[in-house]
């Protein structure tokens, strides 16, 4: 939905994320138009959702059921390892960034709604699992990140996601 | 849904979302090769509205992803494949 976001707010977002992206050692989309217009589509699901949620894919609105495709996704990572670019082709790896290699087109990976109530049913689970541990370890769902604390961190350190998108690990 | 006249290729129906730039490209080709086409943004709907025509989606393609492209009802292309679009609307190579 093009028109109510302004050029200034796109800009801003996409220097943000690109230097975001740089720090952790990802990178952004080097054709520049295709990827403005998909900060355009991040935006624009920011008004309208509240969250910056896929442009590639559709939304239920309630960020609960949301929360595994708001950008980055969880599936970013897998699908550039498998296909050199994540779902909608925002974030691309070194070698597609260079040139050294095209893109992939991406099939989606995100399971339907039975398997991801399924998912989070197990994951509940998990985290209710009385451990042996001195202190839970909490796995990043975007970036794989670990660590050993009584609580995620509220911002991951790695791919900045919020706390919600940690899972108990062990 | 919108209409976008063309050459008659059979009933040629995009699904998209209207910040995807995937859908983007799959309008854009549908448009150069200059055939004629409906596409609904499904983001830009809402209520029963958006409801039917997510129902519609799944039939064709039960992960719900976009683009859709369905042909007569028939012939399903999920993402944006080129060449498959192209040979799907008879519109081979070099156009």
């Amino acid at each position: 939905m093009p028109g109510i976001v302004s050029d200034g707010e796109v800009d801003r977002l996409m220097r943000d994320l690109e230097a975001e992206a740089e720090a952790g050692g990802y990178h952004l989309n080097p054709d520049r138009g295709f990827t403005r217009d998909l900060v355009r589509g991040l935006l624009a699901n920011r008004e309208r959702y509240g969250y910056i949620s896929c442009p590639c894919r559709l939304a239920s609105g309630d960020r609960d059921d949301d929360l595994d495709i708001i950008c980055p996704c969880d599936y970013r990572d897998p699908d550039l390892a498998d296909y050199g670019a994540c779902y909608c082709a925002l974030y691309v790896t070194a070698d597609v960034e260079s040139g050294k290699r095209a893109a992939a087109p991406v099939p989606e990976r995100r399971p339907g709604p039975a398997e991801r109530d399924r998912q989070k049913e197990e994951r509940v689970a998990a985290g209710r699992a009385p451990g042996t541990l001195k202190y839970p370890v909490w796995r990043c769902r975007v970036c794989g990140y670990l660590c050993a604390r009584n609580e995620p961190p509220e911002t991951c350190p790695i791919c900045r996601v919020s706390r919600d998108r940690f899972e108990r690990f062990m | 849904m919108q209409r976008v006249p063309g050459v008659d290729r059979g009933r040629v129906v995009l699904y998209a979302l209207s910040t995807c730039g995937w859908c983007a490209r799959t309008k854009e080709l549908l448009t150069d090769l200059g055939v004629g086409f409906s596409y609904v943004y499904v983001d830009l709907l809402a209520g029963e509205e958006r409801d039917r025509v997510v129902r519609e989606v799944e039939r064709w393609n039960p992960r719900v992803s976009f683009p859709t492209v369905v042909i007569d009802e028939a012939k399903v292309i999920v993402g944006f494949r080129e060449e498959e679009i192209r040979e799907a609307v008879g519109a081979r190579h070099s156009e």
